[in-house]
């Protein structure tokens, strides 16, 4: 659907180059939820912007649909443009229209004509909930409803990709999942593909089915949610996930403070569902002391996180640990 | 008095209302000009932006009365004479003219750049962004931009009213001033200051009434 290749952009500001977006590649597909996460500075913006030109690329490749943007000319671009919505941190509703007005814009700038608008638009206001809300204007709207208004307008010309530029980033938790579940719909119902960036874990965990740390202009790892979370590859995914799940037991755990061995278990849905620790107290002599754990659920299934300090006989605490292995638990030891 | 002040009334009046208006027609495609060629906007034209703002500043810096007096060629060849009311309102409203396009300028620039952003991503082409987002979304402090100019062209064509326009201003310095008719300088002076007031009210409470944000 979207491919993404060897895409760079630079910024000169006075003699200095700042590189936003290094030499980046990655695939999004046909009706997936991708994610893009990564802290304020890492270039996600400025790679979202990418995909519809917003923003400029120095150099790379985006292809959506087998189709170039990169090397599209403005017309050409304008029209490509049509077919992907995008919705923004802070809604970018025209003020001084009404909720009907913001919507219809996009079916104007297409010249439909009244009755198909009005058609279109009360169908969208039925889907986003917010037919009672025709004829107020943005600021009568708290900022649930004004990206639900944001929504509606970007999926008015039924577009293949929706963007989401921190779409809920300026929302309370309780309005994220709402808009979230919207998303989620949206992509079902309409077989949309969104592509999604954001710096909140749990948006992630809600809803993406992929997810693409960045950190500094790169991707360090793509993987599907669950498992980035229960296994990341590199040593910046694992610290950009344990920070984000407020998980900060690296700090607080200094493994030379015990006397035991350290291990952190990472499992993921049947697992948590099976009693792992108790079944290697009883099968080994060994002792165990949780030092640390939760829980982290993900759309369809659970990932838990433990940390235990095992105490005993060398031979059985490496049998221990094979044992746990082999009941698919991902075991790394901290010492 | 009255048949002394009324007609100095219509005649500010009828200055100020078609210099407003020209001046507008002149000033308001400049100022968007200015604004969508500038660098990072939607029609990016450096050369065309630097130029139009040389221009600008260029007239801005002429006093008034001076630009009046250099203009009064132009008024010969529009109007076919250089005194009278009429004649007047063509120095006034190129006088105006620029201030309009920074007064617009100004109002254009507070549209939040993330609605244009937004409208860029629909795929709008320029004149769309124009004329459905830009202006829409500026309109409220546009109306208030055209009150600044109003009330700026009342001060001016009292001004234009000594060398030749006629109107309140040159009621007030032909009969206060030279003939040492106070009364007559007061009368002038305080329907000058209800012309300003009112306008401004009109314009403040237009401007909140549409303003929807």
């Amino acid at each position: 659907m979207i491919s993404i290749q060897n895409l760079s952009k630079d910024f000169t500001i006075g003699n200095e180059t700042l590189t936003a977006v290094d030499n980046i590649s990655l695939k999004v597909n046909k009706g997936e939820i991708f994610g893009i996460i990564g802290l304020s500075g890492a270039g996600k913006s400025t790679l979202i912007r990418c995909i519809n030109r917003l923003e400029e690329p120095t150099s790379g490749k985006i292809f959506i649909d087998n189709v170039d943007i990169t090397s599209l000319d403005k017309e050409s671009l304008r029209l490509v443009r049509k077919e992907i919505g995008m919705i923004f941190q802070h809604f970018n509703l025209l003020s001084q229209k009404t909720v009907y007005d913001n919507i219809a814009f996009p079916l104007q700038l297409d010249g439909q004509n009244k009755s198909q608008i009005k058609e279109r638009v009360d169908q969208l206001l039925e889907y986003v909930e917010l037919t009672d809300k025709k004829h107020s204007y943005p600021s009568q709207l708290s900022g649930g409803q004004k990206q639900r208004v944001a929504i509606a307008r970007a999926i008015a010309n039924n577009p293949k990709i929706l963007l989401s530029d921190e779409g809920t980033s300026a929302l309370d938790p309780k309005t994220t999942k709402s808009i979230l579940s919207l998303l989620n719909r949206i992509r079902h119902e309409f077989g949309i593909t969104v592509v999604m960036i954001t710096h909140q874990m749990e948006v992630v965990k809600e809803i993406c089915d992929r997810v693409a740390i960045m950190d500094d202009g790169k991707i360090v790892e793509t993987n599907t949610v669950e498992s980035i979370f229960r296994d990341p590859k590199t040593k910046t995914a694992s610290t950009f996930i344990n920070s984000m799940t407020n998980v900060i037991e690296d700090e607080v755990i200094n493994p030379t403070d015990f006397n035991g061995i350290l291990i952190r278990l990472s499992y993921l849905g049947n697992n948590a569902n099976q009693p792992i620790v108790s079944k290697i107290i009883k099968q080994f002599d060994i002792n165990v002391n949780i030092l640390s754990g939760n829980i982290n659920k993900l759309q369809e299934t659970n990932v838990g996180h433990l940390i235990l300090e095992l105490t005993g006989d060398d031979d059985q605490i490496g049998k221990a640990i094979s044992q746990l292995r082999s009941d698919d638990v991902h075991v790394e030891v901290m010492q | 008095m009255i048949d002394l002040v009324l007609p100095s009334v219509l005649e500010t009046l009828y200055m100020v209302s078609f210099s407003t208006m020209f001046s507008i027609l002149l000033g308001f495609p400049l100022g968007v000009l200015l604004v969508i060629s500038e660098k990072g906007s939607i029609w990016e034209k450096p050369m065309l932006n630097r130029v139009l703002n040389s221009i600008i500043n260029l007239l801005r810096s002429f006093p008034f009365i001076i630009l009046m007096i250099l203009l009064f060629p132009l008024s010969k060849l529009i109007i076919g004479k250089t005194i009278g009311t009429t004649a007047t309102i063509v120095p006034l409203s190129i006088a105006a003219a620029p201030f309009v396009a920074r007064v617009m300028e100004s109002s254009l620039k507070e549209v939040d750049r993330g609605v244009i952003e937004f409208s860029l991503s629909m795929g709008a082409t320029v004149p769309q962004i124009i004329y459905k987002v830009l202006i829409p979304e500026a309109l409220p402090s546009i109306i208030l931009g055209v009150t600044l100019t109003i009330i700026n062209l009342i001060g001016y064509s009292a001004m234009a009213g000594t060398i030749g326009g006629g109107g309140l201003g040159d009621l007030a310095i032909r009969y206060g001033l030279y003939r040492f008719q106070t009364d007559i300088m007061i009368v002038s002076v305080i329907i000058i200051i209800i012309l300003v007031q009112s306008i401004q009210f009109i314009g403040n409470t237009l401007a909140a009434k549409i303003n929807k944000k």
